[in-house]
């Protein structure tokens, strides 16, 4: 699995009501929540969003509400892969639960200017920056998440292990 | 054999296994999951995208109506509406309705934790069953719904942290003192991923209620989830909450591993308060007495429950809230309503000139029932004051204790609540 794309910049602590304010939670649709992704950071960034396929975050990126709204919202606005310093934990499984790939990689925060290209392996848990020409070892994510990632997300694996048991 | 947490033995329990370790993955069994019409209706929808759609067990989910409650909008109504209809389709009992309250308070009210469990819930605050020594964690719709179909989830095994905390607490000083006290010094990211597990003679002298306002807010430090061993308190509250007694009392053993230990002194805290925009930026509330308040909240699944709506009422007989200060009380579930009710507390409240809201979450989200315009400043019992949290981006939320709302409330300002208690 290889993403590659431009990267938009956020910063450390980046809440899920910042990713996806709590009056738009009634919908479930995919289209409108993406319509506001990022808007509680700053209103312009929905509209901004559509030219980057890659996010690339400080610490601890999606803290807060368990709301799985904000992978939705990031995932329909284009956003293919997000790489972070860190990670809160619920965001995280939601991320990979969807099928949007979420890479811990030390230093790329500070090393990415927004807008460089990269290229990500999922597999080989390499973070290349092809604006600057370096690359990144990633923390590698253990065999069933990318399993789970490979097959579009969890619902995938729930359906194959349904299946299995007849 | 290395001593074991809490933790470690509840899900060596739950994944069948004989030990399990700090980052073990294990796909464990899970006892109780949770959903509210905020995630439930995605869980509904993932269930819905199976090709033959199942609840293993359809007794251990409990649908909460909690978030948008009474529907503000159409499209709250038609959440609710798909909420009730999949529960009578999938056979679940367990669905509670507009006005029964706050989802962490129903469900240990109504006898569903028990000590022990592995609880999975559609909503981050699900850690707040930790105060039952239950391992608790919050996860996403579409977890929930893999933790229905499936009966089972995986988890990664958390490193634990220690809270230890000696000495008793002084007057008007509470348990929301306590754990802001906490995030100020772990930090937003502190406890990442790990289980806080919470000690010492101060959490005992605590009651069952406030012993929840801490764990509740254990996610704040990034915690997988916080949790405390059951005692005397916890099997009475289970009692009175018609609990029969098919349950395990967990405890970590005396040389359990901790990846991190914090020890302090309750007797040497002060009333605190979370300044926007982050439940770690803690001050003291007699540094921020020059902060003008436009609004004061008394709600949530943190702190609106009986005890909390006694400390405040006590403050505010008799008096009347700053005129231009609008205070809002909103009790965390029906029965506590009921019993404020009986007690003459929500006369106190309505006479202080606050609005009494139905059981629910309010406005701590953001959704309704008392959001804030830009410029505007709230000081709130509830657990987060991230940026636009509660309305507009550029309003402000400060987090406090009952106490420090109240007294706030009374003079339009915050206040430490000794000063006018």
């Amino acid at each position: 699995m290889i993403f590659e794309g431009k990267a938009l910049k956020c910063g450390d602590n980046v809440d899920t009501d910042a990713i996806i304010p709590g009056r738009y939670l009634v919908s479930t649709r995919p289209e409108e929540l993406a319509a506001h992704a990022l808007e509680g950071l700053d209103p312009e960034l929905p509209a901004k969003l559509r030219d980057f396929e890659i996010l690339v975050a400080g610490r601890n990126f999606g803290c807060g509400s368990s709301r799985e709204h904000a992978v939705l919202a990031l995932k329909h606005a284009g956003v293919k892969c997000v790489v972070a310093e860190s990670f809160a934990r619920i965001f995280f499984r939601n991320s990979v639960n969807l099928g949007l790939p979420a890479l811990e990689c030390g230093g790329i925060s500070s090393r990415t200017m927004e807008g460089d290209r990269l290229r990500i392996n999922l597999r080989e848990g390499l973070v290349e920056n092809l604006s600057q020409g370096f690359t990144l070892k990633a923390k590698p994510l253990p065999g069933f998440l990318l399993k789970i990632l490979e097959l579009g997300g969890l619902l995938a694996y729930v359906e194959e292990r349904l299946g299995g048991e007849g | 054999m290395a001593g074991r947490t809490i933790a470690e033995k509840i899900l060596a329990r739950a994944s069948g296994q004989p030990s399990v370790e700090p980052g073990d993955f294990v796909e464990a069994e899970v006892d109780l999951v949770m959903v509210n019409d905020i995630t439930g209706p995605l869980t509904v929808k993932a269930l819905k995208t199976l090709s033959k759609p199942r609840i293993r067990n359809p007794e251990r989910l409990v649908i909460v109506l909690d978030h948008q409650t009474p529907a503000d909008r159409v499209q709250s109504a038609e959440n609710h509406r798909l909420l009730r209809s999949f529960a009578s389709e999938f056979g679940v009992k367990a669905l509670y309705d507009v006005g029964e309250g706050v989802c962490h308070q129903v469900l240990p009210e109504e006898g569903y934790v028990k000590p022990g469990m592995l609880i999975v819930g559609a909503d981050s605050h699900t850690c707040t069953y930790g105060a039952f020594g239950a391992f608790a964690v919050g996860v996403g719709s579409t977890d929930a719904a893999a933790a229905l179909a499936l009966g089972k989830l995986w988890l990664k095994v958390p490193e634990s942290m220690l809270v230890r905390v000696t000495g008793k607490l002084g007057r008007l000083v509470t348990s929301k003192d306590l754990i802001l006290y906490v995030l100020g010094r772990v930090g937003v990211e502190g406890a990442n991923y790990m289980s806080v597990e919470f000690k010492g003679e101060a959490i005992e002298a605590l009651s069952v209620d406030g012993r929840m306002t801490i764990t509740n807010m254990a996610v704040e430090m990034g915690a997988k989830t916080g949790i405390m061993e059951p005692d005397d308190k916890t099997l009475q509250y289970l009692a009175e909450a018609g609990v029969k007694g098919d349950f395990t009392l967990v405890k970590s053993d005396p040389e359990a591993q901790y990846a991190e230990t914090l020890e302090f002194d309750a007797g040497e805290l002060e009333p605190l308060v979370a300044a926007p925009p982050s439940p770690a930026n803690v001050k003291p509330a007699g540094e921020l007495s020059s902060v003008e308040i436009d609004q004061a909240l008394l709600g949530s699944c943190t702190n609106a429950r009986l005890e909390d709506l006694r400390l405040a009422a006590g403050i505010l007989k008799g008096r009347r809230v700053k005129k231009g200060v609008r205070m809002i009380v909103i009790p965390a579930s029906r029965r506590i309503y009921l019993k404020a009710l009986e007690e003459g507390l929500i006369q106190v409240f309505v006479e202080a000139g606050a609005v009494v809201a139905p059981p629910g979450c309010g406005p701590c989200l953001g959704g309704h029932m008392g959001v804030l315009a830009e410029g505007e400043r709230c000081i709130s019992t509830t657990n987060r004051n991230f940026t636009g949290r509660m309305g507009s981006p550029k309003a402000e939320i400060y987090l406090a204790s009952p106490a420090t709302v109240a007294a706030s409330a009374l003079t339009g300002r915050i206040t430490d609540p000794r000063e006018v208690a």
